[in-house]
């Protein structure tokens, strides 16, 4: 399936969850938030959240700023 | 001396100095100026993870949020629903309620929109946040934000990054006589003095970036500002003398031979 995350186009197996593609992509997911088309997905639903075809991701985390 | 320390969202603090972590040449230089500066409240901001390189070094790995509050901003949003969503994903992210609103109103200035601020605040404040807030030095509006709830009060000096110093004593001055929550002077400062000259008008704090940032020499820049906020802030306790229009000899005029 395709996903944007982050703007970006990505591949990622059918049915995948959150957690999984986390992994994929080699994101520690320590300080990480994500938004799920649009809705914050609590990081202690993220092993279970399948992903779909056509899903939009954020994945932030914090950076130096004033 | 006796000072009570800062209490913000009812949480103490001994430095009355708030830096930010943008524009340094490194996280390890930033560090290092965090440490000269003693600073215990840090603005952080909020950006996507870089997918192509998700190992790279996070700020995270030099300034230990377990150490240091971290104060998640709003840097770069124009809307307040762009501010909302940045400050319920850092809330996600780091689990804290400790948040720097700011909704700009265009590049040129990096004012705030007060009203899209305002109402902004009103809906972080309903959902649990504890709102500091940056805003302009109008008196009315700051007024508005404390009813609305809001932690702190953070008025502009000047531009943001502009080093122009506190343009408008008086206005901040206003801010800081009716505020029932702590003031703090946030952008603005450019060197040491600046950060005295706002202190001494009695806010609660300074908040500054570019002014350490981009210092020739950033931790020096930042122990230097630890002093000038220790200095004005004793200064606006101890009480200065009255100004007056012609000299007034220090020795006494008795016994003068």
């Amino acid at each position: 399936m395709r996903l944007t995350v982050n703007g970006e186009m990505r591949e990622a197996p059918d049915s995948a969850t959150l957690a999984e593609l986390l992994a994929l992509l080699g994101i520690d997911a320590r300080r990480v938030a994500v938004e799920h088309n649009r809705e914050i997905a609590p990081k202690s639903l993220w092993s279970q959240r399948r992903l779909h075809d056509g899903d939009a991701l954020e994945i932030v985390h914090f950076v130096g700023g004033g | 001396m006796g000072d009570a320390p800062l209490m913000i969202a009812g949480k103490p603090y001994v430095s009355r100095l708030i830096i930010g972590t943008g524009k340094y040449k490194s996280y390890a230089e930033n560090a290092a100026a965090l440490e000269a500066s003693g600073a215990e409240i840090v603005t952080v901001a909020v950006r996507r993870v870089n997918l192509s390189d998700p190992s790279k070094e996070r700020l995270t790995d030099h300034i230990d949020p377990k150490k240091v509050t971290f104060l998640p901003n709003t840097a770069g949003c124009y809307t307040g629903e762009e501010a909302l969503r940045t400050l319920r994903l850092a809330r996600e992210a780091g689990d804290w309620k400790l948040v720097k609103l700011e909704v700009l109103a265009d590049q040129k200035t990096l004012y705030p929109d007060m009203e899209e601020t305002l109402a902004a605040a009103k809906t972080l404040v309903g959902e649990g946040f504890e709102v500091m807030v940056y805003c302009s030095d109008d008196p009315v509006y700051a007024r508005k934000l404390e009813d609305a709830g809001c932690a702190a009060i953070m008025p502009l000096g000047s531009l943001i990054g502009s080093g122009l110093g506190i343009q408008n004593p008086v206005g901040i001055r206003l801010i800081v006589e009716q505020a029932r929550v702590p003031v703090i002077v946030d952008a603005g400062v450019g060197t040491a003095s600046d950060a005295a000259v706002a202190m001494e008008l009695g806010v609660d704090g300074v908040l500054m970036n570019t002014a350490i940032a981009e210092a020739k020499d950033p931790i020096g820049m930042a122990r230097a500002m630890k002093h000038a906020v220790i200095a004005g802030r004793e200064a606006y306790l101890a009480g200065r003398m009255g100004k007056k229009r012609y000299a007034d000899p220090s020795s006494p005029l008795a016994g003068l031979i």
